[in-house]
């Protein structure tokens, strides 16, 4: 079978800046790898400035300033038409004026395949995301997840060296999110294809990618893996747009080798320094690795202010001297009341110290 | 598998143009020939003959050789055909060549004319000079062209619109097209305002016509008469009054009242497209001439003398108002009906009882739709032709008045240039108005999202007053119509009233002779030539639109502003200006056209242009632009992605652009007067001709036969859209 191959390349920025009318920097220099054959997502608040960087990677915006690689050419200055990346819309795209099979064919046809190369190509394409036998509807006679792999798979015929996904799920409920988010991943794995993605829905970025990369206010905050995003945010933003945080104002007051000792207004709890100093400092906490304890013990006093049972778990509003805190327990049977006097206390593992300056 | 145009060194599309720019200097007759269409020069003498050579021939053969330095722009280009588009010399070259070539081009040919040198500072700078030159041909537009788009792909390869050979040729060209034939006839209309009978040009002489007290005496004010400006003025503000209150008359009965019968109301408003502009003042004087059916019946039961009164003021504000209404009605519908329902009705929850929600909700957001249709009403009044020609009596108008400043025993084409620029401020000031003090004060209450509420009934103290207004214009309407038709089969108005068709026949009697048909019709020839006209223009009104529209729409550049301005400027710029500023223009070289069929073609392609870039822009923005994009990142380029997708998706617009071009050539009267000529007459100036005869029975037969084909076109389109317009739907539900 002339199935679809890939050439996958790898996708670099160099300094690249965005600038609107002079003023507006939608981008301001960034740096970023993308490996051949992997899966990035860019997540981040929308005017955080992933969308411009994808449009850029697609040749649909021009940098204002820096260079952007391919594999090892030079793009930067290249129109869309010329770059060998293709993109799959929030919106799908489709030529509302053309069948499925025409749809697909589009892209064959203006890169110099004959016609039975392009027919043979198309079938595959419409074969690997499912739809064989779907050549002769128009758009508007399918349902919109099936629309939506018609995006894909004319994306995905070209063979490009870069793939684009620009929210490709924000105009599907909710059951079918998870299914097709598990297809885009498959199809990207088991073609070692290049991607890079967009999204605003943290869950979406921590199932499908091999990487995430977090913007804010037209910069990176972090990349890194799902997990090291997860577990060991660079700073208070990142904790709390990636899963909720809670951040705690601590003191360091001891460092002993990679190990640190803070202290929570009377209680102490040791933990990774992570490089950071003596002083003032943050811990983030998510809400599931708070443990609450009834009355009195070692940890910060406290108080429930709220408590909502949410089915599978409770989730509790806690009060204490250093502000307040959302906590998570899986405790359904002898949950506690507002009022109850609690000892907070962390688990051992799940906590991380994190810079106390976060903008 | 992508092919990058950048690391190309092999450019299609500058081969195309250097030998396009060869060809037309090298093969093609560098003058103008008799009849563009036709090529008896092929077997007349040409290549030698001098009348027919192309200018290399002419250089080689020692005459015109100001030609020459234009061959250093032709060769140039060929040196950078070997080098990448990134290349700086590639763009460099390409820039100065086309620069270079172009702005010669247009230096010699304004330069040097009919009688040698046509400005008196070359003549003390290189002496006298013994040749001359006439019109441009095919040669010299082929290379002018050339020389364009080599300039354009300069200006592409520097990066301009991301590199785009497409769109910054588009870009040259549509500025290069609307300069030649919208601004540089105004500049020269200008110019001629400030021409002396001397031949020389005086900025002194210019104030003392400018401010003639033909055009702005006040004499009216104390029993004499009034200027032709004052009259203009005047009777522009009281249609375009008139008019909007009219108009907005039945946008309400439409929209907020529960009138039965609103299809047939909707239907009013084809009227005018369809309708010669001087017809409704043919009617009126069927009616209220001196031998009209109202004056002889008013005149027998009171037993007063018959009178001309309707000549003037009155009949010309009659005719216009009936003319023009429908156009606000137009303007003010889309305006009432864009206010969103639910403001109505969070009125009315709000407790404002119909009365109140129409005072102090509907009423305040209509505001500015008044202002435009009033100023809509303003212009066209200011620019109407056909009505106070027919009707005009004593009563001159700036039109008129140009008119036969121009054609009259006067013939005083300063006097016309000098009334042209007065018209021309007027509509001007009045379309800048519209533009940018109402531009900031629209209140488009819809937002795209369904809306399900209904629009607020009229308080029934208003309704009654305007049901009645409306019934009664209506019936008015109706009876003119009616009496365009009747007219036509009477055989002499007021005095023979027998029914007859020897109007008809006279006008377009068809005999089977020997040599088969003949049309011996005395309509035919301007029937035929008005068709051909129209058919030309359409397609080129529409396409020239439609790119404009494009670029409008889809694209990002420099100096966008100032170029939708120039673009939709024309639409303030009277018919009449029009046809005063080609015939001062296109009469001498560099570009001599008059009494053609071309310059006719042309003066149509400009004057209907915005109606093709409004058509073209409002359908284009219902296109999602993540159409465009995904067609660029799928490797189709920007044409590719034009001719593809948006082209296709654009049927009911270009269709529409189409009918509309073609009917407005087949209307169109204030402009045409000035360019037809004998061999060809069209339609609507002939009708005018039988008027000024007094032949108002040929006049009315051919008119009401035009209303006919007309009608038949605007139902054809409906029928064309109206299917399309289906197909388009089921297969547009994208995304839902």
């Amino acid at each position: 079978m002339t199935g679809i191959n890939t050439k996958a390349a790898s996708v670099r920025f160099q300094n690249v800046s965005k600038v609107y009318g002079g003023k507006v920097r939608a981008v301001d220099s960034i740096n970023l790898e993308v490996a051949a054959g992997t899966l990035v997502t860019l997540l981040g608040p929308s005017g955080c400035g992933k969308t411009t960087t994808l449009r850029m990677i697609a040749g649909l915006e021009m940098a204002t300033e820096g260079s952007i690689f391919i594999g090892e050419k030079d793009v930067t200055k290249l129109p869309a038409t010329d770059r060998d990346v293709s993109m799959v819309f929030q919106s799908y795209a489709l030529f509302p004026h053309m069948t499925v099979m025409e749809n697909v064919s589009y892209g064959l046809k203006f890169s110099g395949f004959d016609k039975a190369a392009t027919k043979e190509k198309a079938l595959a394409g419409l074969e690997l995301v499912g739809l064989t036998g779907y050549g002769n509807r128009l758009p508007s006679e399918l349902s919109g997840g099936q629309q939506q792999r018609v995006a894909v798979a004319r994306a995905l015929v070209l063979e490009p060296q870069v793939l684009l996904f620009d929210e490709p799920l924000s105009n599907l409920d909710a059951k079918l999110r998870r299914q097709v988010r598990e297809e885009i991943r498959e199809i990207q794995q088991s073609l070692g294809l290049t991607v890079v993605y967009v999204t605003h829905d943290q869950e979406e970025a921590l199932a499908v990618s091999d990487e995430i990369v977090v913007m804010r206010n037209a910069a990176i905050a972090q990349k890194g893996t799902p997990r090291d995003l997860y577990e060991a945010p660079a700073d208070g933003f990142v904790a709390d747009f990636i899963g909720e945080a809670n951040l705690i104002p601590v003191e360091i007051t001891a460092l002993e080798g990679d190990t640190a000792t803070v202290r929570i207004a009377d209680y102490t709890h040791r933990l990774p320094s992570r490089g950071l100093p003596q002083g003032a400092a943050k811990l983030a906490v998510r809400p599931s690795r708070m443990q609450l304890v009834a009355g009195a013990g070692d940890g910060v006093a406290a108080v429930i202010d709220k408590a909502t049972y949410v089915g599978s778990r409770m989730e509790y509003t806690v009060t204490a001297a250093f502000g307040t805190v959302f906590a998570v327990l899986d405790d359904v049977v002898t949950p506690f009341r507002v009022g109850d006097a609690v000892t907070i206390s962390f688990a051992a593992s799940g906590p991380v110290l994190i810079p106390a300056q976060t903008s | 598998m992508r092919t990058v145009s950048l690391e190309q060194t092999t450019h299609p599309v500058l081969i195309f143009w250097i030998i396009a720019g060869w060809v037309g200097y090298c093969i093609l007759p560098w003058y103008g020939v008799d009849k563009f269409w036709s090529f008896e020069w092929l077997v007349d003498g040409w290549p030698l003959d001098k009348d027919y050579a192309p200018a290399a021939v002419l250089i080689a053969m020692g005459q015109k050789l100001w030609l020459a330095p234009m061959l250093l722009a032709l060769a140039a280009p060929l040196l950078v055909l070997g080098r990448r588009k990134t290349d700086p010399l590639y763009a460099k070259v390409l820039i100065l060549a086309g620069a270079f070539g172009f702005s010669w081009l247009v230096a010699q040919g304004l330069g040097i004319g009919l009688r040698g040198f046509a400005f008196g500072w070359l003549e003390t700078l290189f002496g006298p000079l013994e040749d001359r030159q006439f019109g441009m041909g095919y040669g010299a537009m082929i290379t002018a062209s050339a020389f364009l788009f080599l300039f354009t792909q300069g200006i592409a390869a520097r990066g301009a619109v991301n590199g785009d050979v497409f769109v910054t040729g588009a870009i040259g060209g549509v500025i290069a097209v609307v300069t030649v034939f919208v601004f540089y006839p105004i500049l020269i209309m200008m110019l001629a305002a400030f021409a002396t009978d001397e031949g020389g040009y005086s900025f002194l002489g210019f104030f003392p016509k400018l401010f003639d007290y033909r055009i702005w005496s006040l004499g009216c004010l104390t029993g004499g008469r009034c200027g032709v400006a004052w009259n203009s003025l005047f009777l522009a503000v009281v249609v375009g009054v008139l008019s909007t209150l009219l108009g907005l008359a039945f946008a309400l009965v439409l929209t907020r009242s529960g009138f039965r019968y609103k299809r047939a109301l909707r239907a009013l408003s084809v009227l005018p497209i369809i309708t010669p502009p001087f017809v409704i003042g043919l009617a009126i004087i069927l009616l209220f001439g001196l031998s009209g059916t109202v004056t002889t019946t008013v005149a027998e039961v009171l037993g007063v003398e018959a009178t001309r009164w309707v000549y003037g003021l009155p009949g010309i504000m009659i005719a216009q108002v009936l003319a023009f209404t429908p156009v606000c009605f137009l303007v003010l519908i889309g305006v009432v009906e864009g206010i969103s329902p639910s403001m109505e009705e969070a009125a009315q929850t709000l407790r404002a009882n119909r009365w109140q929600t129409f005072r102090t909700v509907s009423w305040p957001l209509m505001r500015p739709g008044l202002a435009n249709a009033f100023l809509i009403g303003f212009i066209e009044s200011m620019a109407d032709f056909g009505n106070p020609l027919v009707l005009g009596g004593n009563f001159d108008v700036l039109s008129t008045e140009i008119f036969f400043a121009i054609v009259g025993a006067q013939y005083d084409q300063s006097r016309a240039a000098v009334l042209a620029v007065v018209l021309l401020a007027f509509t001007l000031g009045a379309f800048y108005l519209q533009r940018f003090w109402l531009g900031r004060r629209r209140y488009t209450t819809v937002t795209g999202k369904g809306d399900s509420g209904m629009h607020a009934i009229m308080p029934r103290g208003l309704s009654i007053p305007i049901f009645i207004v409306v019934g009664l214009w209506s019936v008015f309407t109706v009876v003119v119509y009616g009496m365009i038709a009747y007219g036509s089969v009477v055989q002499l108005w007021g005095v023979d009233n027998t029914l007859t068709f020897k109007h008809y026949i006279t006008a377009f009697r068809v005999e089977l002779g020997e040599s088969g048909l003949r049309w011996s019709g005395s309509a035919w020839a301007s029937f035929w030539t008005t068709i051909m006209i129209a058919t030309i223009a359409a397609p080129l009104t529409a396409a020239v639109g439609l790119i404009t529209a494009y670029l409008l729409t889809r694209q990002d550049f420099a100096g966008k502003q100032a170029f939708e301005f120039g673009t939709m400027l024309s639409f303030a710029i009277p018919g009449t200006v029009i046809g005063v500023s080609y015939i001062l223009a296109f009469n001498v070289p560099p570009i001599e056209i008059t009494g053609t069929g071309l310059i006719l073609v042309i003066s149509f392609v400009f004057r209907n242009m915005p109606v093709g870039v409004r058509a073209g822009m409002a359908s284009m923005s219902q296109l999602d632009k993540s159409l465009d994009e995904s067609s660029l990142t799928l490797g189709a380029n920007s044409w590719q992605t034009f001719r593809a997708v948006i082209l296709p998706l654009l049927r009911p617009a270009i269709l529409a652009a189409l009918v509309y071009s073609f009917v407005q050539a087949m209307t169109a009267i204030s402009a045409v007067i000035f360019l037809v000529s004998a061999r060809y007459d069209m339609s609507t100036s002939y009708i005018v001709g039988r008027v000024e005869n007094n032949d108002y029975g040929l006049a009315i037969a051919y008119s009401t036969a035009l209303i006919f084909v007309m009608l038949a076109a605007v139902g054809l389109l409906q029928l064309l859209v109206g299917r399309t317009q289906i197909g388009r739907r089921t297969s547009h539900g994208e995304g839902h």
